[in-house]
C-alpha cells in the first residue's frame, strides 16, 4: 500500500525498508520458490522426460493430492494450531462418500428407491435424477468432515484442549471409526453416477487435471479471504498474539472453531478426490498423510508458531515434494531415498529462513 | 482537593470501590475523579492495588462494592468491551500487539474498515492505512502504517498501541507502565505522546514506577498503599522525596 504523498509526518529517522528485504521476497515461501525454480532448471537437463507434457500434467496432478489438504493445514497452522487429524479424515470422508453412494445406488436398500429404479429389463439401475446420487454421497463426506471439524474445534476453542493432543486423539478416533463402518474393508464408488463421480476427481478439464483446477480456485479463494477479509485479518492476529486479539474484541474461540472446520472440509474434500483417482476408498488410505501434508506447509513457509504462511506456501511447499519425488524417479535414484530427502528439505527450509532473518 | 479542573464534570468517577478476593482484601474505600484532559499518576508499590483498581475501571472484573460514574451516568462493566464501548481504553504493558501483521492492521484490529462488494465485505486497506497515518502524524510519531509491527521500536509500538485508543475517540486512556522497558530517548517520545493526548482533551491515567515520568507530564498524583488511596494531590504540591515515603509507608497520609 503506497502512503499519500501529502504525509503528515516527515520520516527522517525511520527509513523504509528496501523491497526485497520485506514482504514476498522476504519470506521463507519467497526462497523456497527459488529453489523450486532452480530445481526446475536442474530437472530439465537432468532428463529429457520432465518437461513433457505428461510428466508434467502428472507432476500436477500428483501434488494437487495432497495440496487441498495443505491449504486448510496451512490455515490452522497461522492460528499457531496443528490439526493432525487430517490423514485419518481423508480416508473417513472419502469412504463415507463411496458407501452413501453405494448404498442409495442399490435398489431395494432403505432410501433408494428415492434415487434410483430399475430399468424394464430388471438389471440396469437407472437414477431418478443424475447427478443427485453424487450430490448427495458428497454431501454426506463432506458433512462427517464438517462434524470431525467441529469437535476439534470445540475441545481446542472452548475447552481449552491442546490442538496437538485434541487433533492426536481425533486421528485415531477418526481412523478407528473407518475402520468401524466398513469392518476393514474398502469400499468402492458405485452406481450410475460413479462415471461422473471419477470424471469429476480424476478427470481432465481443457486438458488439466480436475483436481489442480480444485487447487487453484480454493487458493485463490484462500488468499483473497487471508488478506482481505476481516476474517483472514483476525486469523493472522490469532497466530500472532492471540491475547492481543481477544483484547481487541476479536471472537477467539470462533474463529478457531472455523479454521478447524475448514480444515477437515479441506481434508474430506481431498480424500474424496484421492479417492475418485484410486477408485476405492480401502480403510488404510492416506495413513500418516498428515505428516506429509505438514511437512508441506512448514516447507512453503507457514510457521508452526502461527501468524505466518499462506496458500501459496501451501502450493509451493507441496510442488517441491512432489517435483523431488518425480526427479529421483526419473533420475532412476532409489525411490526408498525420498523420505530422507524430504526431511532433509524441511530442516534446510526452516534453516534458510532463520539465518536470513539473523542477517537482517 | 482542589484542581484547575475541579469546576468541570469528572471524566471518571469513583466511590467507595473495594474489591475482595476471597479472604484478601486489594481494595478498599478508593474515591476517585478525574478531569477531561488531565493527566493522573497512579503510583504504589507491586500489591498496593493499582492493578486491580484498572482491572475494576477496564471492566475485567466488577467491584465488590462501590460506585462506577463515567460521563455522569453509574456503569457496570461486565467485560472490557464495555468499557471500551463508553469510551475507556488500556494500553496494556506488553501493549498487546500482533507482530506480524502491519502497524495499521494492529490499530484497527477487531475494527477494520471494509468495503461491501455484492455479499461480502472486504477489507478497506487504502482508508485504513491514510487513517492510521492521520493519527500517526497527531502523535507526531514516525510510524509508516504498512511496516510491520515486529520491526519496529518501543517507542513505534507504543505509538501503535495509543494511535488505538485514538481511534475510538477514546475520553480515558489508563496506560500500563508505558516506559518501563523502553530506551531513554523513547521515554520522551512516549511522554510527548501523553502531551497530545492531553492537548485533544483525554483523561490519561499513567501507572507508572518511574518518578521523573510522573513528575515530568502528570498534573496530579495519586498514591496507593495497601488497597487503599493514600494520597491524592497537584503535582506541584507534592514532591519525589514525599511520594516515595508514601509509596513505601514511611508517611501514612498527605
Amino acid at each position: 500500500m503506497a502512503t499519500p504523498l501529502q504525509s503528515p509526518i516527515t520520516f527522517s529517522n525511520v527509513g523504509k525498508a528496501k523491497w526485497w528485504q520485506r514482504g514476498f521476497f522476504a519470506s521463507q515461501t519467497g526462497y523456497v520458490l527459488l529453489a523450486l525454480v532452480a530445481l526446475f532448471v536442474v530437472m530439465n537437463f537432468a532428463s529429457p522426460y520432465f518437461f513433457t507434457q505428461g510428466n508434467l500434467q502428472n507432476v500436477a496432478k500428483n501434488f494437487s493430492f495432497i495440496a487441498i489438504a495443505t491449504l486448510g493445514v496451512t490455515l490452522v497452522i497461522i492460528t499457531g494450531g496443528i490439526d493432525l487429524s487430517v490423514g485419518s479424515m481423508m480416508c473417513f470422508s472419502a469412504m463415507v462418500t463411496s458407501m452413501v453412494m453405494t448404498q442409495i445406488s442399490t435398489p431395494g436398500m432403505p432410501g433408494a428407491e428415492w434415487f434410483v429404479h430399475l430399468a424394464a429389463d430388471g438389471k440396469t439401475v437407472i437414477a431418478n435424477l443424475p447427478g443427485l446420487i453424487l450430490l448427495i454421497s458428497v454431501l454426506a463426506g463432506l458433512g462427517v468432515a464438517l462434524i470431525v471439524g467441529l469437535v476439534n474445534g470445540f475441545c481446542i476453542a472452548v475447552l481449552g484442549l491442546s490442538p496437538f493432543v485434541t487433533t492426536l486423539g481425533m486421528l485415531s478416533i477418526v481412523r478407528g471409526l473407518g475402520y468401524v463402518v466398513s469392518n476393514g474393508r474398502g469400499s468402492f464408488p458405485g452406481g450410475p453416477d460413479a462415471d461422473y463421480f471419477y470424471a469429476l476427481t480424476s478427470g481432465d478439464v481443457f486438458g488439466m487435471p480436475a483436481p489442480f483446477i480444485y487447487l487453484v480456485v480454493l487458493a485463490v479463494a484462500m488468499a483473497v479471504v487471508l488478506h482481505h477479509t476481516g476474517f483472514g485479518r483476525h486469523v493472522f492476529a490469532l497466530g500472532g498474539n492471540e491475547k492481543a486479539a481477544a483484547l481487541t474484541g476479536i471472537s477467539v474461540v470462533r474463529v478457531k472453531i472455523e479454521v478447524y472446520v475448514i480444515c477437515a472440509l479441506a481434508a474430506g474434500l481431498q480424500g474424496i478426490i484421492i479417492s475418485g483417482w484410486l477408485g476405492s476408498a480401502p480403510a488404510n488410505m492416506a495413513t500418516s498423510y498428515e505428516l506429509t501434508v505438514i511437512a508441506a506447509a512448514v516447507i512453503g513457509g507457514a510457521n508452526l508458531a502461527g501468524g505466518i504462511g499462506g496458500p501459496l506456501g501451501a502450493i509451493v511447499g507441496c510442488m517441491l515434494l512432489e517435483v523431488i519425488r518425480n526427479g529421483l524417479v526419473l533420475a532412476q535414484v532409489n525411490s526408498y531415498w525420498q523420505q530422507a530427502l524430504v526431511g532433509v528439505i524441511i530442516i534446510a527450509a526452516v534453516l534458510v529462513d532463520r539465518i536470513r532473518s539473523r542477517v537482517t | 482537593m482542589v484542581t484547575p479542573y475541579g469546576a468541570g464534570l469528572p471524566v471518571l468517577e469513583l466511590k467507595g470501590i473495594g474489591k475482595e478476593f476471597g479472604a484478601i482484601r486489594a481494595l478498599h474505600g478508593v474515591d476517585m475523579r478525574i478531569f477531561p484532559g488531565e493527566v493522573v499518576g497512579l503510583m504504589g508499590d507491586n500489591g498496593a492495588g493499582k492493578s486491580t483498581l484498572v482491572k475494576i475501571i477496564a471492566g475485567n472484573f466488577p467491584p465488590s462494592q462501590g460506585e462506577i460514574r463515567f460521563d455522569g451516568k453509574a456503569v457496570h462493566f461486565a467485560r472490557p468491551i464495555d468499557a471500551r464501548a463508553v469510551g475507556i481504553e488500556v494500553v496494556y504493558q506488553d501493549l498487546a500487539l500482533a507482530d506480524n501483521l502491519t502497524a495499521a492492521a494492529n490499530v484497527f484490529l477487531g475494527r477494520e474498515l471494509k468495503r461491501k462488494l455484492g455479499p461480502f465485505a472486504f477489507l478497506d486497506h487504502k482508508a485504513m492505512a491514510a487513517r492510521a497515518l492521520e493519527l500517526f502524524g497527531e502523535l507526531r510519531s514516525e510510524t509508516r502504517p504498512d511496516d510491520l509491527v515486529k520491526q519496529m521500536s518501543g517507542g513505534q509500538r507504543q505509538a501503535v498501541a495509543i494511535a488505538r485508543t485514538r481511534l475510538s475517540n477514546a475520553k480515558l486512556v489508563m496506560m500500563d507502565e508505558p516506559t518501563a522497558a523502553i530506551s531513554v530517548r523513547q521515554v520522551e517520545q512516549v511522554l510527548s505522546l501523553i502531551h497530545r493526548l492531553k492537548e485533544q482533551g483525554v483523561a490519561v491515567v499513567l501507572i507508572s514506577h518511574r518518578m521523573p515520568d510522573v513528575f515530568a507530564v502528570c498534573d496530579r498524583v495519586v498514591v496507593m498503599r495497601r488497597g487503599e488511596k493514600r494520597a491524592d494531590k497537584a503535582i506541584g504540591d507534592s514532591s519525589p522525596e514525599e511520594v516515595t515515603s508514601l509509596i513505601t509507608g514511611a508517611k501514612e497520609v498527605a
